[in-house]
Formats: structure tokens, C-alpha cells, sequence
């Protein structure tokens, strides 16, 4: 059975942060989330459990560890919310180190154990109250609390400045312009059908992307624009190190940016906590029921395109391919069909994934823990064999990843498991197999 | 603004331009503008020698670019844009540019009277702001966004201070970003500052500051208000004198706070977008009273009606009598007046706007694929393929009406009976 504790990660922003803490403070602190932020919620939820431990096969954690309990749901509160309420706040800094580490680091948010509890009791919740009450105390892994830091500033998450970003636009424009004549990446065109955001990684590391969409947009005849202001980023890291007040920050600028352009609706690239931010707690927070201008991912943009006619396949791709399914699109918004639509169109060797649609396992990346850092990268590829396991099942070489902590995280678990696998988002293998009209053909 | 008596209101239909003569000429056009008068339109064109350049009322500058973009008409209709030549980019005004070039230029802004002209730069002293082709003589780690004085005379933009390094949580709780006003830093740092306002004075500048990693507070000059909150939105200047307005989040919720005292009794799920009036008498705001449920509320008192989607910015009347604003309801666009919604809804609209005398409303607004001039609620009997926001007369008697229409730029002044 594994342990967790055995090796040691040192993680500055939970070793040197706790220095800072004292009892009255955690105190306080724990008990104003408790009586003011959560509690009739948090109320029922702690009077409807009854401990029967069935969430506990849903979890990727505790199966790759070999079923131990402490990487359960059920035991993961046990480990941090049970003992906050029973010792009423009077906790140590140690004990909101262990919090962190449990509920930022061991636990994805992923919702599959609610699924499992006879109850329906959203445990993703309770785990992110344990990461409310480490933030308002400063204890974040260092990693994570840098990206907040990002976001806050620039409201994306990978400190891209504002004439970064507006140059990558620029350059890649011009790049899909030697695949696609006229291709284009409309900026600030006020009045357009769809504004296109994206997560800062593809500005910073995978630029590239942003040229696929000019090459698919222009193909498909869409009428579309990017804001070259901030609120391009439709990430959201700080809804997951418990900074909600960054979080709404961050989702209010998305939808100005929406607001002002006068977009009819917004596509969202291939991300799919960025999907839960956008859809449902940033606009939660803000007092919006729904997301105020309509939001689509672009699993289900792709979806439409192709069944539409509007991307028309001139050839499928042919390697055996299998997929991720991100939790926030498909367990948390159903376009698992939409999903396979795409790539049964796309592919000649779809190989399916078990268990699947819902009932699939996380990535072990999402939910921030990717995001945590290296120091905590070995814990998370190791919390994962079952994914592992999964994939090499399916015979595949390439596993589509239309999330980009699941491309990240479903890598790093190739790579440490030595699956032999690659990974690709949908667009990638779009513009390889799409019919590009011989009149949009670049010289 | 623009001086509307100097406008012509008397020609009732001008043919400014042949769109279609331009798409015969030019590989690629992009974004149209239109000036404040309706006597031009721009846009940036892609020459056959696959060169950039604006193309106003059919005729092209003569400086041609590598990348021509973010053009604007200001107030005075010069017309300016971002520019690139040689790989350095810079402002251009009507076919010329500043005599400085930047590594990098962007979010060109006009001052009120479109005299002055400024950009957020990347020059070789770090980060700053060009205002009217001279740059800040400080250059910065990061500038971000800015503000541009009343009297065009200034500029203030968040900055960073100092360099942090990768992952450096420690650093940047210190807090390295300020404002600096003219490239000179605000003596005390943030965490955050956004949302970078300057008093009706132009000397005077406010933003929103984040001064604990929860807690929030508008600061004056650099000097942050001495109560914090849970949360602020963007700070505004009363119309006269140096007294602040901001939304602040407290235990029961949002509410207006003046100079950080609580000046609303009541409390929202949501509180934002404050405006005066013209008068500087009341106070309006976007307000969610529940959850789900948004409205304007004025003095701190909602309209009854609210409504599910969103609300947009407040407008009031020239008289400060009435206040309409874009609401949405199950995905359709309209606007509300004084609380009651028009009857017609829309794919999308824009900005109401009052007449002079305050008794009539008018907004562009876009129904499958065709642009409209709805007036007091009822669409326009013209549909057109583009259209820019209507234009009242002095009077209040015609509407400035500037449209493409098979492919041809027109300026047309309507009297307001005869929209329908």
C-alpha cells in the first residue's frame, strides 16, 4: 500500500506560509467560512453522509493506490473537513499544510465520487471548501498561487503581456495565410458572430493553435474576432486555489469583453476547466444564473461545423486514436457524443476508451493539481496508474485530448508509464484531414 | 465631442463612397469605420503589392505598411491607427506617422476632443505610454492599459515596479504594481491596481486597489481609502470636485460606497457600472436585487422590472430625467426605459441614445443578418447590411443615419417621423 506522506515535497508556499499562520487566525478564519460562506450547504452535506464509503471506487487516487483509504473521497474529508468542523476551527499550521496538500494536491475536483454517493453529495465541493479556507489562510502550493498571481495581474494565466499577446495573433495569421488564402484572426471586429477565447498556454507554448482556428474559422466561413484587450483568457486557476474574488475577476472580464465586442456567443478552445469557470462558477459568483452571452466548447463547435457541412473531411486521419474525456465537458456537460461524433468523422481508428463518458476517470491534472507545479508532478502521474491502464488497453498511439490540463497531465502519465503514446488536441488532427476548397488554397 | 450644430443636416442623402468599387481594387478589406459626422469612411486595405494601408472614402494614403490596424476616428475625425514598418510600429494620423517607433504599440486611445492621442508602448527603456508621439522618459517592467486625462495633457497606467522572478509568491506579495501618472510612480505599491480613472480636473487619479490578498480598497493619488473590503469594482469621479464612487462588497452584500463610506442602504447580489447624470444629482448603477435577477437601480433604488439575463451600462437622458440600458432575456437583445422594456427584441443592440430633449430614444440594433434604426421601441422601416449608432440632430428633429447598402457607403439625414 502506498504512502503518502513518505516523501517529503517541499513546496515553499505551504512549508514557509504556515510560518506566518496563528491559532487565532486559523481560527477566525475557518470559522467565518464555516457560519458565513458555506454553511447551510456544507450543513446538509455533513448531516446527509452516512459514511458508507461507496465514493471511493470513483476515485483514480485511491484505486492507484492500491484502495487505500486515505486517498478515498470520503477519507480525504475525513483527513480535513470533518476534523476543521469537530475541533471547531482549532487546528495548526501543520494541520492546514496537510489541508493543502490533501484537497490542492491529492484531489481533482473532478466530481466522478458524486456519482458514486447513494446521496448525490457533491464531495468536489467539500474538497474546494478545504481549499477556500487554505487560501484565505495564504496556503497554496507555490505553483498554483503563482498562476493566480498571473491572473490577477494580467488577467490570463501565464503572465502573457499585452503586446505578447496581440503579437502572437499577428504571426500566426500570418502563418495559416501559407496554408489557407485570406486566413485570417479578426481583432476587436465589433459586431461578430462568435469571439473566440483561449487559455494562456497557447500564446505562450502552443501558438500554434491559434493559427489551426484562423485555418478552421476562415474553411468554415465564420464570422469571428479575438479581443486584442484582456479578457482573451477564458482560464481560471484562481476558482481552483480557493481566490474567489480573483475568480470573478477574471470571468467578469471574459464576459466584458463578450459584451463589448457584441458577440452573439462565445467558442472556448479545447479546455475544459476553463469551461467550468466560464459556465458555472465564475458566473455564479457574479450573480449571472447562466453564462450572460451563450458559451459553447469546442468539442461541440467542432460537432456543429462537421455535421453542419460547414468543415467538410477530405481524408481521415489514420493512426489508431483513442481519447481523453475532460470531466467539465463530458461528466459535467454531456458532450460525449459530441465527442465521439468528431472523432469517428476525423478518424479511421477510433478505439474507444472503458470506462468512459461519465463514468471516466480524471486526467489527474485538472482541477488545478497540474498546476501545482513539479514538486508535486510524481504524486499525480503515481495517482493515476488506472488511467494508465486505461489508455494502454485501448491499443491506440495517439489519445485526443480537447482539454489542455488533460493533454498535459495524459502526457505526463504516457511518459511515466511508458505507454509509447502521443497526445494531440482535436484541432491538430482537424486541420490535417480538413478539405481545404481550392479557392482558399494558399500559392 | 463632436460639435453636432457643425454637422451637415441638411443634405438628405449623400453617396459617400462605392464599397464594391473598393473590392474591386483591393485583395483584402478589413474592419470599417465611419467618422463622427458620417462624411468618411476607412478602412484598412491590403494593396496587390500585399501592403497595408487605410483606404478613406475611396482614397488610399500614400504611406503604405507592413500592418495597418485598430483604426479610429476621433472626435475632431482625424483619422489614427497602428502601424508597422520595418518591423518597429508606430501611431499614424491621416497618412502620417509619429516620428517615434516602438518595439511594440498598441490600444490607441483619443482623448474627449480627439486632440491627443496615446498608446501603451515597448520601447527600449522597458514599458510606458505614448501620448501624442513623446513617450514617458521611465520605462517600466510591465505597463498595462492606461487612462487618458479629460484635457488630453495626461496619462496614468498600471505598473510593475520591479522584476520578480519565476514562481516568486514572496515577491509579489510585497507588492510590486502601482500607477504612475506621467511615468511617475504612486509612492506605494499593491498587490494589484486596475480599473485607472483621472478627476474631472485631470490632475487627479483613482483606481482600484488590492492592498491584502483579500482585501480590497480604491486609492486617490496613491493613497488608499481608509476603510478595505471584500471586494471593489471600478472607481468613478464625481462630476465635480476630487470625491470618489465605487461598488464595494460587504458582509450583506454589494452596495455604492463614496470616499469608502457606505452611501446605499441597500444591498445587491451584484453592484456595478455606476454612472452619473448629467447634472451630477443621481447615481445609477447595474444592480442584481437576487440572484439571476438584474435591473438598474437609481440612488440606490431598483427599477421593479428586473430581468434575467444581463444588463449593460446605464445611459441617462441629456435632462437626467431618464435612464435606458440594454437588457437581455432568454438570449434576446432589447432596451428598457425607465424600467419598461421595449416591446420588439433583437439578436443584438447597441448603446441607447436620448434625444436632446430627452422625450425620444433611438439604437442601432440587428435582426437575422440586417441592421435597423429602432426608435422609441419601434424598428426603422429600412434595413440596411451595415449601420453605424444614429445620430440626433440639435433639434432633436433628424437623425443622422450613416449605412452600407448594396455595397454603398451612404449619409442620409432622416427627420425622426419619417425613420418608420
Amino acid at each position: 500500500m502506498a504512502e503518502p506522506a513518505k516523501e517529503i515535497v517541499v513546496d515553499p508556499g505551504l512549508d514557509e506560509t504556515i510560518k506566518k499562520l496563528t491559532s487565532e487566525k486559523i481560527e477566525k478564519t475557518i470559522n467565518k467560512v464555516l457560519t458565513k460562506g458555506a454553511a447551510a450547504r456544507l450543513k446538509v452535506y455533513m448531516q446527509t453522509c452516512v459514511h458508507c464509503g461507496l465514493c471511493s471506487e470513483a476515485c483514480h487516487f485511491y484505486l492507484s493506490h492500491d484502495k487505500d483509504p486515505r486517498f478515498s473521497p470520503v477519507g480525504k474529508v475525513k483527513q480535513t473537513l470533518w476534523e476543521i468542523v469537530k475541533r471547531k476551527g482549532r487546528v495548526d499550521g501543520e494541520f492546514i499544510k496537510n489541508c493543502s496538500r490533501i484537497a490542492h494536491t491529492e484531489c481533482n475536483v473532478c466530481r466522478r465520487c458524486s456519482m458514486y454517493c447513494p446521496f448525490g453529495i457533491d464531495m468536489a465541493y467539500l474538497l474546494l471548501l478545504v481549499r477556500r479556507i487554505c487560501a484565505l489562510l495564504g496556503v497554496v502550493p507555490q505553483y498554483l498561487q503563482d498562476t493566480v498571481n498571473s491572473h490577477a495581474v494580467t488577467m490570463n494565466q501565464m503572465w502573457v503581456k499585452q503586446d505578447e499577446w496581440i503579437d502572437t495573433l499577428q504571426w500566426q495569421e500570418e502563418d495559416a495565410q501559407d496554408e489557407v488564402k485570406n486566413a485570417r484572426i479578426p481583432l476587436d471586429k465589433e459586431g461578430a458572430e462568435i469571439m473566440y477565447s483561449v487559455i494562456g498556454p497557447e500564446p505562450k507554448f502552443l501558438a500554434q493553435l491559434l493559427g489551426n482556428i484562423s485555418m478552421i474559422m476562415t474553411v468554415a466561413g465564420m464570422d469571428w474576432t479575438m479581443p486584442s484587450f484582456d479578457g482573451w483568457d477564458n482560464s481560471n486557476m484562481p476558482m481552483y486555489s480557493g481566490d474567489f474574488e480573483n475568480m470573478a475577476r477574471v470571468e467578469r472580464k471574459h464576459f466584458e469583453a463578450a459584451f463589448k465586442l457584441k458577440v452573439k456567443k462565445i467558442v472556448m478552445g479545447e479546455c475544459g476547466h476553463a469551461f467550468r469557470g466560464a459556465v458555472y462558477d465564475g458566473p455564479k459568483w457574479l450573480a449571472w444564473k447562466e453564462p450572460p452571452v451563450p458559451l459553447i466548447h469546442a468539442v461541440q463547435f467542432y460537432y456543429e461545423l462537421i455535421r453542419d457541412g460547414k468543415i467538410k473531411i477530405a481524408r481521415k486521419f489514420e493512426q489508431p486514436v483513442t481519447i481523453q474525456e475532460p470531466c467539465n465537458i463530458v461528466r459535467g456537460r454531456g458532450l460525449g457524443d459530441m465527442l465521439r461524433y468528431i472523432m469517428r468523422a476525423a478518424c479511421e481508428d477510433f478505439r474507444d476508451v472503458y470506462p468512459r463518458y461519465e463514468h471516466n476517470y480524471c486526467c489527474a491534472a485538472g482541477g488545478g493539481v497540474i498546476n501545482c507545479g513539479p514538486p508535486w508532478k510524481k504524486s499525480r502521474v503515481e495517482g493515476n496508474r488506472v488511467k494508465a491502464e486505461q489508455l494502454k488497453a485501448t491499443g491506440a498511439e495517439i489519445v485526443v485530448t480537447p482539454c489542455h490540463n488533460c493533454h498535459s497531465g495524459i502526457e505526463d502519465i504516457i511518459n511515466y508509464h511508458k505507454l509509447g503514446m502521443h497526445v494531440k488536441f482535436f484541432s491538430e488532427i482537424l486541420v490535417d484531414v480538413m478539405e481545404i476548397p481550392d479557392e482558399l488554397k494558399a500559392e | 465631442m463632436a460639435e453636432l450644430e457643425s454637422f451637415d443636416w441638411e443634405t438628405k442623402e449623400k453617396l459617400v463612397a462605392d464599397i464594391n468599387e473598393w473590392r474591386s481594387k483591393f485583395p483584402a478589406i478589413y474592419e470599417f469605420v465611419v467618422s463622427n459626422d458620417g462624411e468618411k469612411i476607412s478602412a484598412p486595405v491590403r494593396t496587390e503589392d500585399d501592403e497595408f494601408t487605410a483606404c478613406v472614402n475611396g482614397e488610399t494614403w500614400e504611406n503604405t505598411f507592413e500592418k495597418l490596424w485598430s483604426l479610429k476616428f476621433g472626435y475632431d475625425d482625424r483619422l489614427a491607427g497602428l502601424s508597422r514598418k520595418d518591423d518597429e510600429w508606430t501611431v499614424a494620423v491621416d497618412d502620417e506617422t509619429w516620428e517615434e517607433s516602438f518595439e511594440y504599440a498598441w490600444n490607441i486611445q483619443l482623448s474627449p476632443d480627439g486632440k491627443s492621442i496615446a498608446v501603451n508602448i515597448k520601447g527600449e527603456n522597458g514599458y510606458g505610454i505614448a501620448l501624442n508621439g513623446k513617450t514617458w522618459e521611465n520605462g517600466f517592467v510591465e505597463a498595462r492599459d492606461f487612462a487618458i486625462s479629460p484635457n488630453g495633457k495626461f496619462t496614468a497606467a498600471g505598473i510593475q515596479t520591479k522584476r520578480l522572478g519565476e514562481g516568486d509568491i514572496f515577491g509579489f506579495a510585497e507588492g510590486i504594481w502601482t500607477v504612475a501618472v506621467n511615468g511617475k510612480p504612486w509612492e506605494r505599491n499593491f498587490l494589484n491596481v486596475w480599473s485607472i480613472t483621472f478627476g474631472s480636473d485631470s490632475s487627479t487619479v483613482a483606481a482600484e486597489v488590492r492592498v491584502g490578498e483579500y482585501e480590497y480598497a480604491i486609492a486617490v493619488n496613491g493613497t488608499p481609502w481608509n476603510k478595505v473590503f471584500k471586494c471593489v469594482w471600478e472607481p468613478i469621479f464625481y462630476p465635480q470636485g476630487n470625491d470618489v464612487l465605487a461598488p464595494v462588497q460587504v458582509d450583506e452584500g454589494w452596495t455604492m460606497a463614496k470616499n469608502g463610506e457606505l452611501i446605499w442602504d441597500r444591498k445587491f447580489v451584484q453592484t456595478w457600472h455606476q454612472k452619473f447624470s448629467p447634472d451630477g444629482q443621481k447615481i445609477a448603477a447595474v444592480v442584481a436585487p437576487e440572484f439571476g435577477k438584474w435591473t438598474i437601480a437609481i440612488d440606490g433604488s431598483s427599477w421593479n422590472r428586473t430581468f434575467k439575463d444581463a444588463v449593460l451600462p446605464p445611459v441617462f437622458s441629456p435632462d437626467s430625467k431618464r435612464v435606458a440600458a440594454i437588457i437581455k432575456e432568454n438570449n434576446r437583445w432589447t432596451v428598457a426605459v425607465d424600467g419598461a422594456p421595449w416591446g420588439e427584441d433583437f439578436d443584438m443592440i447597441w448603446d441607447p441614445v436620448f434625444s436632446p430633449s430627452s422625450d425620444r430614444v433611438a439604437a442601432k440594433a440587428e435582426k437575422e443578418g440586417k441592421f435597423c434604426i429602432v426608435l422609441d421601441g419601434k424598428p426603422g422601416k429600412q434595413a440596411f447590411e451595415n449601420l453605424w449608432n444614429p445620430v440626433f440632430s440639435p433639434d432633436g428633429a433628424k437623425l443622422l443615419i450613416r449605412s452600407i447598402e448594396d455595397g454603398k457607403y451612404y449619409r442620409r439625414v432622416v427627420p425622426v417621423e419619417e425613420v418608420y
